[in-house]
């Protein structure tokens, strides 16, 4: 059971991070990791939202009817996402309006349906619990190091604090504006998939067709 | 619905329905709803108090900065009360007695009986509608005017910017001007919230001195040296659609259409 539940905190991590590897969520990677603080506050938000969610699914998975639990499954987080929302709100005014809509768009997030969908509806609440903690650490790390890179690059900034002086305030810094528009965030998870299947063979997927060499004398 | 309310007899015949029927189906949907609705609504009304107070809190936050009263350890509240809260009919210009309290001049906007409908061509922030009246704030030295809080709005590139522009007692000379909610590219038409690009608008002249409103947003740097510079403010770079918004909308606010009546009310009673 102890065992049980480090592995599921501890593989998603990086063997098995629902970003890199599933390449789920993608979507509001690009969208708030323009700074880090931003990127934190979503994480919080989503990894509470997973682990709940998968928590209150598991706990009533026996009698989830099969022809509507996709239904039921996105009702649990979807309320769970509108209180979530609603506490930003009350507590996190500055933040939430930073956040605007992508925090409600944490519903949609593929990593919640699919960690209730794929472990929660199969296993007991403590497990699947964990499991959302696991897989929202997991995305938490990939925004915080896709953060890290857009804010440092774009505006020579970490969590708000000037740390590299830019040209515009009379340093020697010349920030990328690329860094922080959406695109920027694909390079950066690419590169960050490219550096994590280089270390971990095991994680490259086997090729779907084999590139046909065609050579000119060959008709078509 | 009468179902649900039973006792827990049934809740025992219920968990032993097969997961498939038609029934159980219903039921659990049902009782899901139910659940789930009770704790979005309790989260709703309960924290709808704080959220409130933020909002309100936010917008006094920026009355302060946009005057240059905030300070880190200031406590908005208080400082907010110097100011006095009107209501300013655009059209004529002159002030109406309703109470600042009941009205909200962002629901008025949308209202028809309390708004005009804009033409294109007077529609340069496109905003559609504005309101017939609009709240302001006064900032007073004894009985003169020091300062004038305007509330502004219009279209940048992707979303409305709220904000506001002060005036020193010439309802000339800008004081400030900042906005409290806009969603353009963090980075870039995001920089209109930069305290530098801001520290700009102080001490330009909207007017020139035939009257004539001269403010705007230009492409690039402003050139010191050239006759006008104290109409000018630097674009943002990057931001082309975001910078003409802002120039929109500060033209159109201080225009013949919005504040242009009452800023040249006030102004010539200045020179009285």
């Amino acid at each position: 059971m102890a065992n049980d539940i480090r592995s599921s905190v501890v593989d998603p991590l990086i063997d098995n991070n629902p970003i890199t590897l599933q390449v789920l969520g993608v979507c509001s990677a690009l969208a708030v990791t323009t700074n880090l603080t931003a990127a934190l506050i979503m994480s919080i938000a989503l990894t509470t939202v997973t682990a709940f969610s998968s928590a209150f699914i598991s706990s009533i998975r026996n009698h989830i009817p099969s022809s509507i639990r996709i239904i039921v499954q996105m009702t649990i987080i979807a309320s769970l996402v509108i209180v979530v929302d609603q506490l930003l709100k009350a507590y996190a005014y500055e933040a939430s309006k930073q956040l605007s809509v992508f925090v409600g768009l944490i519903i949609t997030n593929c990593i919640v349906l699919g960690r209730a969908e794929a472990f929660a509806m199969k296993n007991p609440p403590v497990t699947s619990f964990f499991d959302g903690i696991g897989n929202g650490l997991g995305y938490s790390l990939v925004l915080m190091t896709v953060g890290f890179f857009r804010e440092l690059l774009g505006a020579g900034k970490l969590f708000g604090h000037q740390v590299i002086p830019v040209a515009n305030d009379g340093g020697w810094y010349m920030p990328n504006g690329l860094m922080l528009l959406p695109p920027s965030a694909f390079f950066i998870i690419g590169l960050l998939i490219w550096v994590i299947r280089s270390v971990k063979k095991e994680q490259v997927e086997p090729a779907d067709y084999q590139i046909h060499q065609v050579h000119r004398t060959e008709v078509l | 619905m009468a179902e649900t309310n039973q006792n827990l007899g049934f809740f025992g015949k219920l968990l032993s329905l097969p997961n498939d029927s038609p029934k159980k189906t219903i039921i659990v949907a049902t009782l899901l709803c139910l659940v789930c609705s009770v704790l979005v609504s309790t989260s709703a009304v309960m924290f709808k108090p704080l959220q409130l107070a933020n909002k309100q809190a936010d917008i006094k936050k920026n009355i302060l900065g946009v005057t240059g009263l905030l300070t880190e350890e200031a406590n908005v509240n208080v400082l907010f009360e110097q100011f006095e809260i009107k209501i300013v009919d655009l059209d004529s210009g002159e002030y109406s007695d309703i109470d600042p309290a009941t009205y909200d001049q962002r629901k008025a906007a949308g209202d028809p009986a309390q708004s005009i409908k804009l033409t294109a061509e007077q529609d340069i922030a496109s905003i559609g509608r504005r309101a017939k009246l609009a709240t302001i704030y006064i900032l007073k030295d004894g009985d003169h005017i020091k300062q004038v809080v305007l509330p502004i709005h219009g279209y940048g590139l992707w979303s409305t910017l709220y904000g506001f522009i002060s005036f020193e007692s010439d309802f000339n000379t800008i004081g400030g001007l900042q906005f409290y909610a806009h969603a353009e590219t963090p980075g870039l038409g995001g920089e209109v919230d930069n305290p530098k690009w801001r520290q700009q608008w102080q001490g330009k002249k909207a007017f020139n001195d035939n009257g004539e409103l001269e403010i705007k947003v230009i492409r690039g740097h402003v050139d010191y040296k050239v006759a006008g510079a104290e109409h000018q403010v630097d674009g943002l770079s990057g931001a082309t659609l975001t910078s003409r918004g802002v120039s929109n909308l500060v033209n159109y606010w201080l225009g013949d259409h919005a504040f242009g009546p009452y800023l040249k009310k006030m102004r010539s009673e200045v020179e009285k």
